[in-house]
């Protein structure tokens, strides 16, 4: 479980993305297929800390992260959600300074491992972020189809990508809103819509995990609905994390949750206990989870 | 009632409401007499020069060369335009991909002290007096290998490589991290989240940037009169001999005293002004249309 020993697969340079492992008889579970054509993937935390510098944001941190369901990741500002998010696809290592240790496995593969290449770590665990952040240069279709289009080598004729551009849009549940034109600028939508095409843009390139950073803050009433929606179809096909602010979010479309928080002023946020989300909101074991979710925080 | 008597500006806050709306009035007022102003002084600049120009600006001016005796009137200055395009486009060539490659190392790789030190080396770059740039290129290449346009094209390179280098970086600065980060975030490579996302999303910007350093570079004569010297005797494409430019071209013929060379620099001015301009709206235009093209 810590130390994984068969070959690490996401380091192959491959860029077809079919990252075929060793497929050695005794591998429990063969990441033989090409990304996301396989089933879901599992992600397991083990003792993780993360910062920036001098600063520990997230400490001790164990999670596991179950495939074909929705994990949310729930808990006061400033305790580290986000960032625990961001070291589930390498994003947090991007930045100046910034440090983690400990272990994150997608299917038992250290991410963080030496050899292991934090790009093809995240062609397999997308994410969506807070803000929608469409290219502004491209076209619906171009936003949805840049994950592959500037992940292959190849100069990609116009229209390549219509069957995966359609399949992905259907999926964030905006085709039937932008089919008549997908050749117009991604940055006239809705903020919604905005969100969706970025949803959907995640979605092309077929991950396998997909990670969601409080993906509904900045939309309306009718636009988180649309989402929820979304996110609640996506579960049969992949594994997905989900921070949000929103506990009656996180009660709608998670089976799992993790409640986070600072537990002393001044020290790094922690994983306060994780379960089943019914059980999380109606009988949590911890006092702080009790007073979070019930609103008397503090 | 009380409240409507506030609102129409009664009430024990009105005097101070009354005094910033005299402020307020007064300051837009200021600011629109220093707009006009600037405008005015543009203007005032450009319908001179065209003016002045437009006397000596004829077919012949953009095809002869000048008179063999600067105190005739006709001729034209078609070496100094040949010079100035061949020389500013090898300085162009020369600073674009440094100048970009720079900027984008500062912004996306250098962290920390190098990327203080190279900043600090670009702004010193920017103050430095282009007459001193053209002494330093005197003294490392003119004295030899002799004056050239080559030597005039290396001294404008370095004029514009920090001015290539300030806003293009200034431009990527503007680009936001989140867009940096969902390409990063859909497994696209570094650099090809810089070649295909962010430059292109900085495009309008950067390409002003170097429109603007071009323009400069056009009209910089202190530099060349210390590497390609000037040559008015004939049209002369071989960058490894002296050449002309315009801009010494209107400086040898207005600081000659000739009425007639006068009127040549006149209308060497609003040539250059045209070119420029011609340049920046073509640039412009390629901005916009490659942006939605897409």
């Amino acid at each position: 479980m810590t130390t994984p020993e068969r070959p690490d697969v996401i380091d192959r340079p491959s860029e077809s993305g079919s990252a075929t492992n060793g497929t050695a008889a005794d591998t429990p579970a063969p990441v033989s297929e090409s990304a996301g054509h396989g089933p879901a993937r599992r992600m397991d935390v083990i003792d993780l800390n993360a910062g920036f510098g001098e600063r520990t944001i997230i400490e001790g941190i164990n999670l596991k992260v179950e495939p074909n369901a929705v994990t949310a990741l729930i808990g006061p500002s400033g305790c580290g959600k986000s960032t625990l998010l961001r070291c589930l696809n390498a994003m947090h290592r991007t930045a100046t300074n910034a440090f983690v240790s400990g272990e994150i496995l997608l299917d038992g593969v250290d991410i963080n491992a030496r050899g292991v290449d934090p790009v093809l770590v995240r062609r397999r665990v997308g994410m969506v972020f807070q803000r929608p952040n469409p290219f502004p240069t491209m076209s619906i279709y171009d936003n949805v189809a840049a994950g592959l289009r500037l992940t292959s080598g190849t100069r990609a004729g116009r229209h390549k990508f219509d069957d995966t551009v359609e399949r992905a849009l259907r999926q964030a549940d905006l085709w039937a809103e932008v089919k008549d034109r997908l050749r117009t600028m991604g940055g006239a939508l809705s903020g919604g819509q905005q969100q969706r095409l970025c949803i959907a843009r995640a979605l092309a390139v077929e991950p396998e995990v997909l990670l969601m950073d409080e993906p509904c803050s900045a939309l309306d009433p009718i636009s988180t609905a649309k989402i929820e929606e979304t996110i609640m179809s996506l579960r049969e096909r992949y594994t997905i994390v989900i921070v949000t602010h929103n506990m009656q979010q996180a009660a709608r479309v998670s089976d799992t949750t993790a409640f986070m928080t600072i537990l002393e002023a001044g020290q790094p946020g922690a994983l306060v206990e994780t379960g089943p989300t019914s059980s999380i909101f109606d009988t949590p074991s911890n006092e702080v989870t009790g007073a979070y979710v019930s609103g008397r925080f503090g | 009632m009380a409240t409507t008597d506030t609102l129409h500006g009664g009430g024990p806050l009105a005097p101070a409401l009354r005094r910033r709306h005299r402020r307020d009035r007064s300051m837009t007022w200021v600011l629109t007499a220093l707009m006009v102003g600037i405008g005015a002084l543009l203007v005032w600049i450009l319908v001179y020069v065209a003016l002045k120009g437009i006397n000596a600006l004829n077919w012949g001016f953009l095809t002869d060369t000048p008179p063999g005796n600067p105190s005739d009137a006709g001729g034209g200055f078609v070496n100094g335009i040949i010079g100035s395009f061949e020389i500013v486009g090898m300085a162009t060539l020369l600073s674009l991909p440094l100048g970009i490659g720079c900027a984008i190392y500062l912004n996306q790789y250098a962290t920390g002290r190098v990327a203080a030190v190279l900043r600090l080396v670009t702004d010193v770059m920017l103050g430095i007096p282009t007459i001193v740039t053209g002494a330093f290129v005197y003294a490392l290449w003119v004295v030899e290998f002799g004056f050239s346009g080559f030597a005039g094209a290396f001294a404008l390179a370095l004029v514009m490589v920090p001015l290539i280098v300030r806003a293009t970086e200034e431009m990527l600065r503007l680009v936001p991290r989140d867009i940096r980060e969902a390409s990063l975030a859909l497994g696209v490579t570094q650099s090809r989240t810089i070649m295909s996302v962010l430059l292109p999303t900085a495009r309008a910007g950067i390409i002003t940037g170097v429109m603007l350093a071009i323009a400069r570079a056009m009209g910089e004569t202190a530099p060349l009169l210390l590497t390609t010297l000037g040559n008015d005797l004939f049209v002369e494409t071989n960058p490894g001999q002296r050449m002309s430019t315009l801009s010494l071209q209107i400086f040898g013929s207005a600081t000659g005293g000739f009425v007639n060379a006068q009127n040549r620099a006149w209308a060497g001015a609003l040539t250059l002004i045209a070119i420029v301009l011609a340049l920046t709206i073509i640039a412009r235009l390629v901005a916009r249309t490659s942006a939605v093209r897409r």
